[in-house]
């Protein structure tokens, strides 16, 4: 099978492992470039881990507009309940009679919000684009381990999201049961409109994204693990590298408990099992053949996954902080191998503190004070990650790109997020915490802004990478501080409102007295709400003109940074290197060590130099 | 109109950034980019600066300016510790948040580069790690004995003199069952559920048949009080935020909380300074359209009031089954056809 005849953008799979037989097929003209990419091959159907992440950037962003399209819908019902906006029925038709959003459809915006934010955006979008792209580059091969694999995880995203957008335009509406869809009310179309079609299609377009998912775990542990190149043992991997390894690893054990959960409510919706489902009685009728369920199983089934997936979301964002703050502040990051560490215990540790997040589900106490005390465990590796980051900081050498500033705010926000969980993860206060918008402001803060700056912090820092020009620079701070201090406007309130006793999924607050003096704190949290997400446009007008008219990246290393990825020429090739892969010789922080002021990895050792 | 102006001048204000940032951008290519990146290095710093000091007086204001709008002191005994062990974590978070948010703040700024600066080549320090993995494990062992300590007092066994009470929560209001006079609740069964036995009470079981539901809930202050939480269709959640009381409602499976009511309604009136006070039950988890409005009214009392008000109470059986017909000068056929009727209803209500 000569070249050309193989797939197109597909890498010889023996080439991947026999640096010699590569560089042979360069000495024999065949280049790369003979490969004769077609539009198709090239943009649409590509096995390249390049152009995939790419793909998962993309689409990623488009589902981000979506999701903040939906929470801006929702929080115009919340700050201002009595009002009457003519927009709202021209985008929404009957969602929204008479200019008021109709309250099953406030429902379901808020399910769509959670589902897509979660799971499209910030593990699809950002797992899916960074560990795609990076994995490859910054661990020295030619590609990933499956390449082909690789090209379905992203068409089965993409499938996932059309059945998932397709929910959008059912009769009885998108699914409305919360993205945590506990039963019965997910179960039954009788409890609320979006139980119906609209639920049947979000199961399987979850179903659709969990394959995805797995398909691109497995390849990234695989490839770390096997196609690192000479010289690359695991202690000489950027963190980056870690935290997507570590992802994949819980994205593997944890899916597939996901699908399991939604497939015994798959069951409960349409084959009469009763594995949820107890002495219901509902649109006139008991439901006397679905007896002996116990919806308290699908929390504990949901969330064995729900809890990892908060940290799928969080990690790699994490590893990607690390980085850039080390790379701009001319600085190892301090304390490596207790990085390391401190992912490894927060990864082991997620998968046995599900049930904090049912203390008052009617679970045996005793159970329950168990998972108080591993998960308050996990706040000290959490602890040591925010003071490592800030020794990092301690007397380096600081350069304010906007993938700094990003990473600089992912700080703050971790620590604010991640200290009112020390609240939530002690049952006892979170008796009077749980299910108020206490809880909706710490995840917010620490899983949804924090990785979102995460995620952003990579566009800008990769960008160069990626597509060989730069973003601009002013419209990247003015999005960050526009970002940073309006998120921390929105979210810091609501933590007050918690404190009020006000609960969450609620479409007003008017129904009680207890409730009804927050309307003008309500107001304020959603006119902020709108004004940051029409501020998006900054990153969007700034991340597709600048592919095509940003300043040209003219050297291979802008940042003077130590990982593989800065080695090869700017526009990266199909196998990444043209000649030989690097030999690695030290690890990625050898920066300001002596009259150096950044040592690329792959620069040998002089005699006598300390090595880390 | 007006939408048309405002879009207008947003879009207006979006391409004016635009053109700026490309101006700069142009005017630091011209510089070179070491230099643009020097010259707004310091600016950048200051504005992290200004950005703490923002931040820090926002917090402070803010809580101290939202304090009111809290929920008033805890209406319950165990409310109290739960208000407690959120204070002292507090006390330990709000420690760390400022500390280590001055440390970003104020490293970012001093350590921002300069010319003839090198960053200090510092991997790791092996007793400071330590140290710093050790205090925090240390405050978290405090937070965390002192949490569970309190929850198996709360979560334990209700006292034996408690009073039980059942609530049962169904898309959209919350169905309050009392025990009557006899102490006891009935059995109930979901497949007697109608629209005359909306709990689905098991008539064959005497113990129902004094069982009062009245449309609000009244707690005696002072008395242990057990609430067994029950749902018809989905899952609900019992939620009395002045009590520190929150716990699911499951269908099939009864959930329990007991508290102890601390201050009757009026005494509440008083701290809050409110004299339209008043405790609410709310749902707290999504159940469905108008989960946001299944809000039951809530009182507390002194015993004699709770008696007086308990006493006014008509058994449940009596409101769906009317009472056999008192015998009086009314004609035969009259009460023979009163007691017929009555015959029969009872008889269509055992079938149900």
């Amino acid at each position: 099978m000569s070249h050309s005849e193989s797939a197109h953008g597909h890498v010889d799979q023996e080439a991947i492992y026999h640096d010699a037989v590569w560089h042979e097929h360069n000495h024999h003209e065949h280049n790369i470039h003979d490969h004769h990419d077609t539009f198709f091959s090239k943009y649409v159907f590509s096995q390249d881990h390049k152009m995939i992440g790419k793909q998962f950037l993309v689409t990623g962003i488009f589902w981000a507009v979506i999701g903040g399209l939906l929470s801006a819908l929702f929080r115009i019902q919340l700050g201002y309940p009595d009002e009457h906006f003519a927009f709202l029925h021209d985008l929404l038709g009957k969602w929204a009679p008479d200019g008021r959003i109709d309250p099953q459809f406030y429902l379901s915006l808020v399910t769509m919000h959670g589902t897509i934010m979660v799971f499209f955006v910030l593990t699809g979008g950002l797992s899916g684009t960074f560990s795609n792209y990076l994995i490859p580059l910054q661990v020295g091969a030619r590609d990933m381990a499956a390449p082909l694999l690789n090209m379905f995880s992203y068409w089965m995203f993409v499938l996932s999201s059309i059945v998932m957008l397709a929910s959008f335009f059912v009769a009885s509406g998108p699914a409305s049961a919360g993205w945590t869809v506990y039963p019965p009310l997910s179960a039954l179309p009788e409890a609320v409109k979006g139980s119906g079609t609209g639920q049947t299609l979000w199961l399987l377009s979850i179903a659709l994204f969990i394959f995805s998912s797995l398909l691109g775990g497995l390849n990234y542990i695989t490839t770390i693990l096997n196609l690192r190149t000479r010289g690359m043992g695991m202690t000489r991997l950027p963190l980056t590298i870690w935290a997507f390894f570590i992802t994949a690893i819980l994205g593997v054990l944890s899916f597939p408990v996901l699908l399991s959960c939604a497939l015994l409510l798959i069951f409960d919706r349409s084959l009469g099992t009763s594995f949820y489902l107890n002495e219901i009685y509902i649109g006139g009728k008991a439901m006397v053949e679905q007896t002996g369920g116990s919806s308290i199983l699908f929390q504990h089934l949901f969330w064995f996954l729900g809890h990892p997936e908060v940290y799928i979301v969080l990690l790699p964002a994490m590893g990607m902080v690390s980085e850039i703050l080390s790379i701009n502040s001319r600085k190892p990051i301090f304390g490596y191998k207790a990085m390391i560490g401190s992912m490894l215990a927060i990864g082991g540790l997620s998968f046995i503190v599900w049930a904090h997040h049912m203390f008052v589900s009617g679970m045996n106490p005793f159970v329950a004070s168990i998972f108080v005390v591993l998960t308050l465990i996990i706040a000290v590796p959490s602890a040591v990650k925010v003071f490592n980051w800030l020794a990092t900081l301690w007397r380096g050498n600081i350069r304010f790109t906007p993938a700094m500033l990003f990473a600089i705010g992912f700080v703050s926000l971790f620590i604010s997020g991640g200290l009112t969980g020390l609240f939530l993860g002690n049952s006892t206060v979170d008796i009077e915490l749980t299910k108020t918008y206490f809880v909706v402001a710490h995840f917010h803060i620490v899983m949804g802004v924090a990785s979102f700056f995460g995620l952003f912090a990579g566009v800008y820092h990769w960008y160069p990478k990626m597509f060989g020009r730069f973003m601009n620079n002013t419209l990247g701070y003015v999005h960050f501080f526009i970002t940073f201090v309006g998120s921390y406007l929105i979210f810091w309130p609501m933590h007050y409102q918690g404190l009020a006793g006000l609960p969450r999924w609620y479409y007003n607050h008017n129904s009680y007295e207890t409730f009804s003096h927050l309307g003008d704190l309500s107001k304020f949290i959603s006119t902020v709400a709108v004004i940051v997400f029409i501020s998006q446009v900054f990153f969007l007008l700034n991340f597709f003109y600048s592919m095509y008219k940003g300043r040209k990246v003219l050297t291979k290393n802008p940042w003077e940074a130590n990982t593989l990825e800065w080695t090869t020429s700017i526009d990266a090739p199909h196998g990444n290197w043209e000649g030989d892969i690097p030999t690695v010789h030290r690890w990625p922080y050898d920066y300001s060590k002596d009259e150096r002021e950044f040592v690329s990895q792959d620069t040998p050792a002089r005699p006598g130099e300390e090595m880390f | 109109m007006t939408s048309l102006l405002i879009a207008g001048i947003v879009l207006l204000l979006i391409s004016i950034v635009f053109q700026i940032s490309k101006t700069s951008e142009m005017v630091s290519v011209l510089k070179g980019a070491e230099q643009s990146r020097k010259d707004s290095n310091k600016v950048i710093g200051m504005i992290f600066i200004g950005f703490m000091i923002v931040f820090f007086t926002g917090i402070f204001w803010s809580t101290a300016y939202f304090l009111p709008s809290f929920l008033p002191e805890s209406a319950s005994v165990h409310g109290v510790w739960i208000d407690n062990i959120f204070n002292l974590t507090l006390l330990v978070t709000g420690t760390v948040f400022i500390i280590t948010h001055i440390a970003l703040f104020i490293f970012v700024y001093i350590y921002r580069e300069q010319d003839g600066r090198k960053a200090f080549f510092y991997p790791e320090n092996h007793k400071l790690e330590m140290l710093w993995t050790i205090i925090p494990a240390i405050f978290m062992t405090c937070l965390v004995v002192t949490g569970i300590f309190y929850w198996y007092k709360i979560t334990g066994d209700a006292p034996k003199d408690a009073m039980v009470i059942e609530v049962t929560g169904k898309q959209f209001n919350w169905i309050a069952r009392y025990a009557g006079k006899d102490g006891k609740l009935g059995k109930r069964d979901f497949t007697k559920i109608s629209d005359n036995n909306i709990i689905g009470m098991d008539w064959k079981d005497t113990a129902n048949l004094d069982d009062v539901m009245p449309t609000e809930l009244h707690f005696v202050v002072g008395q242990p009080t057990k609430i067994v939480i029950r749902s018809r269709d989905v899952m609900h959640n019992f939620d009395l935020p002045h009590f520190r009381v929150k716990m699911d409602a499951v269908p099939g499976i009864p959930t329990t909380f007991w508290f102890i009511p601390k201050y009757t309604t009026e005494e509440m009136r008083k701290i809050t300074k409110n004299p339209k006070f008043n405790y609410e039950l709310a749902c707290a988890q999504i159940c469905g359209q108008s989960h946001y409005a299944m809000k039951m009214a809530v009182k507390v009392e002194t015993r004699e009031e709770f008696n007086k008000w308990m006493g006014d109470q008509k058994p449940y059986y009596e409101t769906v089954q009317p009472a056999a017909p008192v015998v009086s000068e009314t004609a035969p056929t009259e009460v023979m056809a009163k007691e017929e009727k009555t015959v029969s209803s009872k008889k269509t209500a055992s079938i149900n």
